[in-house]
């Protein structure tokens, strides 16, 4: 299999800025983040709560409930048009569709008042023309074999209560994958499940996304879950994409802070000692109403220079497709300079 | 479901039962009787009346009386209207209230969801802020300055309707019209308030998410993914509307002159006429506990989560 990232890209998204108006000011939820999604490719999206990794994913879905929240730049690029700026008609045959999403809470995200069979049905005859309702009912329970509902044939007319959370979360799947989506976005897909449900809705993913070519992206704030899943992982903080590598080398060399405080954080079976406290980060995520214009993140960062407090740190390209945005890893000149136009 | 049905239908017995008892204890508890008002009686005819109507005999004993006689279905005599008993008076006129009970029902629940839903799908718009300005009138005017404004516009100043009146004494149906509308103001302005905000939660829960992630209409999210969970404590609310839209249209009925139950209801606690408010007290008890079971009939319907053994 060639590297995912010399793949074809389905979506490519363009410094995305989405904005809440709220009466305490605007909230710069998702500033400037931009990332590219190859064929097949599972994408990770981390980030602690308020970091802007879902309301990236509603703006792409258009679904940002609006007021308060608008998209006020960026591009998303799917096949070869900006779906940012589709009209609404246009977006509905995307939805559900090419582009599907999956939620975090499987036990609500159903209608509790329909059939698993109605909300099957209507997704696939809202967007396959001219396929009649034993068809969609046929292909229903087809799909519904396939993420491992037992007895599909006669469950698909069950009502969501029937089903325990782990296989509504299957339900959902079969519902996303039902029009062979092209990608799937999959928001805290297992937040809301136990343990070992999560590694097998995890597993069904992989498995499903494989099988049907469907790239993903996934939205997570379990680096554990980002290892296991995903070929290429960003890292978000404060709305903005502060680091992005494939997944065994930001595990193996973080370069953002940040990034590095997150992996610490995470509990180890083979490199933590007995009677050892678990690192975590000090401090709190930063309030994201008015932000100034300089590094969110320095504040709690343990390498924090007087560039950091003036302004945001570039982009720059560690090489192989691994980004940073940190004055780490820039030159002298370069901060001095950025340190002088912020002073002036 | 039968099964269900039944024990329900079973089970009214006893609530009944314990209603009854109440309000004959009751009534009897309230200063004055019966025979208060005739101011001169001579002891004789007094004592006569009073073995008449078995009012000489302990309490308990005529308690057995009635109790024997309402469940062979005879709710005695009034004490007051000398020339029938109480069933008939309560045949003649309880169908009159059940037809202004239903038309005014009616008229609520369509106006009322259709606004209320209008102004959810709309909300913070000019119809939003219209038609909610409208149910805060509505609840808050009273009934006796609705309608004789009704009948000032409508019936005196416009004369397309008639001011009062009932098709039964040959008047005509649009006799029905303005009590049913000023019956219905209170109602449907519940209702279209509950609808919107009920419908409100609905369009922000996961579901609708789930639904416009999908690529549906918006119209088709909140017709076939909404609504039935919107109407859920509408028709809760339905249940106990319709029996006091029957029992409170005692005011509406004096003022069109509709010949119905309110007015029996009124001038028989004015009266002591213990037979009569009692009897009417069984009316409205039933008609109330009928409507809740039918409400829990509906709710089963609606929501799959509720099912009764």
């Amino acid at each position: 299999m060639s590297p995912v990232n010399d793949r074809e890209v389905v979506l490519d998204v363009r410094n995305l800025q989405t904005y809440f108006k709220t009466d305490a000011g605007i909230v710069k939820a998702v500033d400037g983040v931009s990332f590219t999604l190859h064929k097949g490719q599972t994408l990770g999206i981390v980030g602690e709560s308020g970091s802007g990794k879902s309301v990236t994913n509603l703006s792409i879905m258009r679904l940002i409930p609006s007021p308060p929240g608008k998209v006020v730049g960026g591009e998303a690029i799917f096949e070869g048009t900006d779906i940012l700026a589709l009209e609404e008609k246009e977006m509905r045959t995307i939805r559900g569709n090419k582009i599907s999403m999956i939620f975090q809470d499987p036990m609500t995200s159903l209608n509790p008042f329909l059939r698993i069979s109605t909300q099957m049905i209507e997704t696939i005859r809202l967007h396959t023309k001219g396929i009649s309702k034993n068809e969609a009912l046929e292909r229903s329970i087809e799909m519904l074999k396939l993420v491992g509902i037992p007895s599909a044939k006669k469950r698909v007319h069950a009502y969501p209560h029937q089903f325990s959370g782990g296989m509504r979360q299957r339900v959902m799947i079969a519902m996303a994958l039902s029009c062979n989506a092209e990608i799937l976005i999959a928001d805290e897909p297992t937040t809301a499940l136990d343990v070992t449900i999560q590694a097998q809705i995890l597993d069904l993913i992989k498995n499903l996304s494989e099988k049907m070519g469907t790239s993903v992206i996934l939205i997570t704030h379990d680096l554990g879950v980002v290892a296991g899943m995903c070929d290429e992982v960003c890292v978000m903080y404060a709305g903005r994409i502060v680091e992005k590598a494939e997944t065994e080398k930001l595990y193996a060399f973080p370069a953002h802070p940040y990034t590095e405080g997150l992996i610490k954080s995470v509990p180890r079976m083979d490199t933590s000692k007995k009677g050892e406290r678990l690192y975590s980060i000090e401090g709190q995520p930063p309030n994201v109403i008015d932000l100034p214009p300089c590094c969110p993140f320095h504040p709690r960062c343990p390498k924090a220079m007087d560039v950091c407090r003036a302004s945001y740190a570039p982009i720059t390209d560690l090489g192989e497709g691994h980004e940073v945005a940190c004055w780490l890893y820039n030159s002298e000149e370069e901060k001095a300079v950025a340190l002088k136009e912020a002073q002036a | 479901m039968t099964k269900y049905i039944v024990n329900r239908i079973l089970g009214m017995i006893p609530t009944l039962f314990i209603i009854i008892t109440l309000s004959f204890f009751i009534v009897r508890i309230a200063p004055g009787g019966p025979l208060s008002a005739e101011r001169n009686l001579t002891d004789v005819v007094r004592r006569n009346i009073e073995a008449k109507y078995h009012l000489d005999e302990p309490l308990i004993k005529q308690y057995a009386r009635y109790m024997f006689d309402v469940m062979r279905g005879d709710l005695g005599p009034s004490f007051k209207y000398k020339d029938y008993d109480v069933n008939y008076y309560i045949a003649t006129s309880l169908p009159k209230s059940i037809v202004l009970g239903i038309c005014a029902m009616a008229i609520s629940v369509t106006i009322g969801m259709g606004i209320g839903i209008i102004a959810a799908v709309r909300q913070n718009s000019w119809i939003d802020y219209l038609t909610m300005g409208l149910a805060v009138i509505g609840i808050s005017v009273p009934l006796f300055v609705i309608a004789p404004v009704f009948q000032l516009i409508f019936a005196v100043k416009l004369k397309w309707l008639p001011t009062s009146g009932w098709y039964t004494t040959g008047e005509g149906y649009l006799t029905i019209i303005l009590p049913a509308v000023s019956l219905s103001f209170e109602y449907f302005a519940n209702i279209a308030r509950l609808t919107r905000s009920s419908m409100l939660e609905t369009l922000r829960s996961d579901y609708i998410r789930t639904a416009k992630a999908k690529g549906m209409k918006r119209s088709a999210i909140i017709f076939k993914h909404a609504m039935k969970g919107a109407l859920l404590p509408v028709v809760s609310y339905l249940g106990p509307a319709f029996a006091g839209i029957i029992t409170g249209s005692v005011v509406v009925e004096q003022i069109f002159r509709v010949p119905g139950l309110g007015k029996f209801f009124v001038q028989s606690s004015f009266n002591r006429d213990y037979t009569l408010i009692v009897g009417v007290v069984i009316v409205y008890s039933v008609i109330l506990i009928f409507m809740n079971f039918i409400v829990d009939i509906i709710y089963a319907q609606l929501d799959p989560r509720i099912t009764y053994k």
